[in-house]
């Protein structure tokens, strides 16, 4: 075959959700280190800086379980029932957080409430999402065409830590956000964050990295078999310069580096991934092409995807660029 | 889990997340063109009162269409989650057409979402339009979308099946443009445009009763009955076009509204206004009937057939109480709007619409009514279409996920506590953001969530897309 269609949509699919992880990835964070603001101002500032753009940040969710439903209906058929208790977990706490945005500046009583409601949801869907990958990672038992395991097959010591280790990342990038996007007082609080985060998150990146070659021979072949061997190699280096420019630009108050190099860092990691999991989609058992829906449904949609993609990726940069630079704390509203 | 088993809970489950989903598009579609109409005479115009009228929904749809987006992700996940057998089978027809309303719509609305919200003195007064223009545009294309996907779930065309029993596109045209879709979609956008003019006539009819004299409560109370006279009698043609292309694709389903257990194969069929339908006996009791009329408006002559209940097997027949009633309140819901929109209508002839107080308080009667009109006539399209999840072809029981009862029915009590706790506290968020009034000052300290300061305003046409600077 001249063109792979399946080939071509996983790898828009994982484009999709890097997208989602580093846009939403940075809102969740705000909403994870919320209550360290410690005044209603600070507040107010942080959740400022993402009101704008966190609807079309999660859009991308919806395109990542979407696609995933459209192009890979097995792989959706079978991934979301073994995740059925991490993913019903995450769409909860994403309302919790998705409500807080209007519902905190309609109250003075309960606002305290939806700030509550802010973080928790923002915290536990971090948690959910990391736990899921985690779960995707270790392997999915798959029997016919149905998931073939247990309510609670996703819970493990691994899944954990992968949760723990996107609570970590996440922060990092809401850390790093809020040092280029705000003054004062909570900038100052968040380049405080950002370095104990980027060490925490460096760490725990690391420590996934270690053990996910031994949870399946094949991610073991993958990563020490030539000629993946010298991008494993690379991986690291990389890492280590991002770190540097990550550092160098909390030190010299370089704003925009620190988020920057948090960014690379994730997808530095999500490459990682896509290497160890390629080309499973549902790991151990079914590969890309065989929970791609027909040609015809790949084709219709790529069609109307690489038109449609572009524009997406231009209007929303649009938005961004309308809300560039310091957010100014004294506008509001109206 | 409670006596019920995975199946049921996994139905409650989709019914109750759908149903509360549906809520809030069928709002925020009306109410996004809505606010391009006032930013556009603003524009236009120039006058005053449709930009304090702007400003003031605008606060509205925010919060309504957050709660539509995060219910919204919630629909995306769950037929996954609880219908599996389905995605699988289905996915390789409706997930494209569902990825084209992401990719076409969601991300439209919510791209533009935040210039349209916080963005009117960066950009400008056109671009603003243009922004609050995409919005509107993006809720419609999401509901072309959707409701393809509904309507070829009812009356499915253009597949084949393959050899794992996945249903394949064959004919995108005839996927996409099946028997009911446009019926479906004409009559589920002009409900949003008529849920939306009930609930600003409500709230224009409110602030009226209070004080006749306000400008911005006179131009939306008008613009509101203005817009019922108008699409409340398209509607309801509308609508019976829509019930002749139920007979002619889904008649079990049109039986089960008109209440038709026996076939009327000379015609002649009595449309039957009320009576307790009783499925065991098969009869509808205590009914009061006009007689010939039902073989009139479906066949529009008195000697063609009508199908019946009893030409279907028993496990083949939706549940026909829910669907007749659901049905009629459907129905006179859209009379009491014709009713309503006429009544303003003669008024406002006779130079009395802003000064009728019973005007002004039935409206706010029928402020709800659109979303009741709404649920029930889903209820009716999609209990009528049971025991199917694609119509004829794959059984509602054969669809389900291989979900543990008890995981199905702890998620469903998690999702009934927390969507009333939280939609409950949204709405009642909006009502007092209604009960406030247009051109009233916000009291000092009510800012909301607020923009970045950039330098200068972006054109609409820079193509230097950099998030930083």
């Amino acid at each position: 075959m001249v063109f792979d269609l399946a080939f071509i949509w996983a790898g828009l699919i994982a484009f999709a959700v890097l997208a989602y992880v580093i846009l939403d990835g940075f809102d969740l964070g705000v909403g994870i280190l919320f209550p360290l603001m410690r005044t209603e101002a600070e507040k107010d500032l942080a959740m400022n800086t993402v009101a704008p753009v966190w609807d079309g940040n999660e859009t991308w969710l919806v395109l990542g379980g979407g696609g995933l439903f459209a192009v890979f209906p097995l792989a959706y058929a079978v991934v979301m029932p073994a995740l059925y208790v991490p993913i019903i977990v995450m769409l909860l706490a994403l309302v919790f957080r998705g409500v807080a945005f209007e519902f905190r500046w309609r109250t003075k009583r309960a606002k305290v409430l939806w700030d509550l409601s802010f973080f928790g949801g923002s915290l536990v869907a971090t948690l959910a999402q990391g736990v899921a990958l985690g779960a995707l990672v270790q392997g999915i038992a798959v029997e016919g065409r149905a998931y073939a395991g247990g309510n609670w097959d996703w819970l493990t010591p691994f899944s954990m830590l992968t949760g723990v280790a996107l609570v970590a990342g996440y922060a990092l990038l809401g850390a790093t956000w809020l040092v280029m996007k705000t003054e004062g007082p909570v900038r100052a609080t968040a380049h405080r964050l950002s370095l104990w985060l980027g060490g925490a998150t460096l760490a725990l990146v690391g420590l996934v990295s270690l053990i996910t070659p031994f949870l399946n021979p094949l991610y073991l072949e993958r990563w020490f078999s030539f000629p993946n061997a010298l991008f494993s190699a690379f991986v690291p280096a990389l890492i280590l310069i991002a770190a540097f420019v990550f550092h160098k630009g909390l030190r010299e108050g370089r704003d925009a580096w620190p988020f920057l190099s948090a960014l690379a860092l994730f997808v530095l990691s999500f490459v990682g991934l896509g290497i160890s999991f390629y080309p499973y989609m549902v790991p151990p058992s079914l590969t890309i092409w065989e929970v791609a829906a027909p040609d015809e449904s790949l084709w219709f949609l790529l069609a109307g995807a690489l038109v449609l993609v572009p524009m997406i990726l231009a209007y929303t940069g649009y938005a961004y660029w309308v809300f560039r630079g310091k957010v100014d704390p004294a506008t509001g509203y109206h | 889990m409670f006596g019920f088993d995975a199946i049921e809970l996994a139905r409650i489950q989709f019914a109750f997340t759908v149903s509360f989903h549906i809520i809030f598009p069928a709002f925020s579609i009306g109410l996004a063109s809505y606010l391009a109409v006032l930013n556009g005479s603003h524009l236009w115009t120039g006058r005053e009162v449709y930009l304090t009228l702007f400003n003031y929904w605008k606060k509205i749809f925010a919060v309504a269409f957050g709660m539509g987006v995060v219910s919204g992700i919630v629909m995306s996940y769950q037929f996954g989650t609880n219908w599996s057998v389905f995605s699988d089978r289905a996915g390789p027809v409706i997930g494209p057409l569902m990825g084209y309303e992401v990719l076409s719509a969601f991300f439209l609305e919510a791209g533009f979402l935040g210039v349209m919200l916080f963005g009117r003195e960066k950009v400008g007064a056109r671009a603003h339009f243009v922004a609050t223009l995409m919005v509107a545009i993006g809720t419609l294309g999401s509901a072309f979308w959707i409701l393809s996907v509904n309507s070829w779930m009812q009356t499915p065309q253009g597949h084949a099946i393959n050899d794992v029993g996945q249903f394949v596109p064959a004919d995108w045209w005839a996927i996409v443009f099946n028997p009911s879709f446009p019926y479906r979609l004409v009559h589920m956008v002009l409900a949003a445009y008529l849920t939306t003019a009930l609930v600003v006539g409500a709230v224009g009819g409110w602030h009226l009763l209070r004080d006749r004299t306000i400008a911005g409560a006179r131009t939306m109370f008008s613009m509101a009955m203005g817009m019922l006279i108008v699409v409340a009698p398209l509607q309801i043609f509308a609508g019976d076009l829509h019930g002749l292309n139920t007979l002619e694709y889904q008649p079990a389903k049109l039986a089960a509204m008109e209440g038709h257990f026996e076939p009327h194969p000379e015609g002649g069929a009595p449309l039957i206004l009320f009576g307790i339908p009783d499925a065991a006996n098969e009869t509808v009791r205590y009914q009061v009937e006009i007689p010939y009329l039902s073989s009139l408006i479906l066949t529009h002559d008195l000697t063609s057939p009508l199908p019946g209940l009893t030409d279907f097997p028993v496990d083949e027949r939706p549940p026909v109480g829910i669907v007749f009633w659901s049905f009629r309140i459907m129905v006179a819901l859209g009379f009491a709007m014709l009713g309503l929109g006429l009544w303003a209508l003669v008024l406002r002839l006779r130079g009395k619409m802003y000064d009728h107080r019973w005007l002004h308080r039935t409206a706010i009667a029928m402020g709800p009514a659109g979303f009741v009109a709404v649920l029930a006539g889903w209820i009716t399209t999609e209990v009528g279409r049971q025991p199917w999840t694609v119509y004829g072809l794959l059984s509602t029981n054969d669809s389900v996920a291989p979900v543990e009862a008890a995981a199905v029915g702890s998620s469903l009590l998690a999702f009934i506590v927390i969507y009333f706790m939280l939609f409950g506290a949204g709405t009642f968020y909006i009502l007092r953001l209604m009960g406030k009034g247009p051109g009233s000052a916000p009291p000092m300290g009510d800012l909301g969530p607020t923009r970045t300061a950039g330098v200068t305003p972006a054109p609409a046409a820079d193509n230097d897309f950099i998030p930083t600077e």
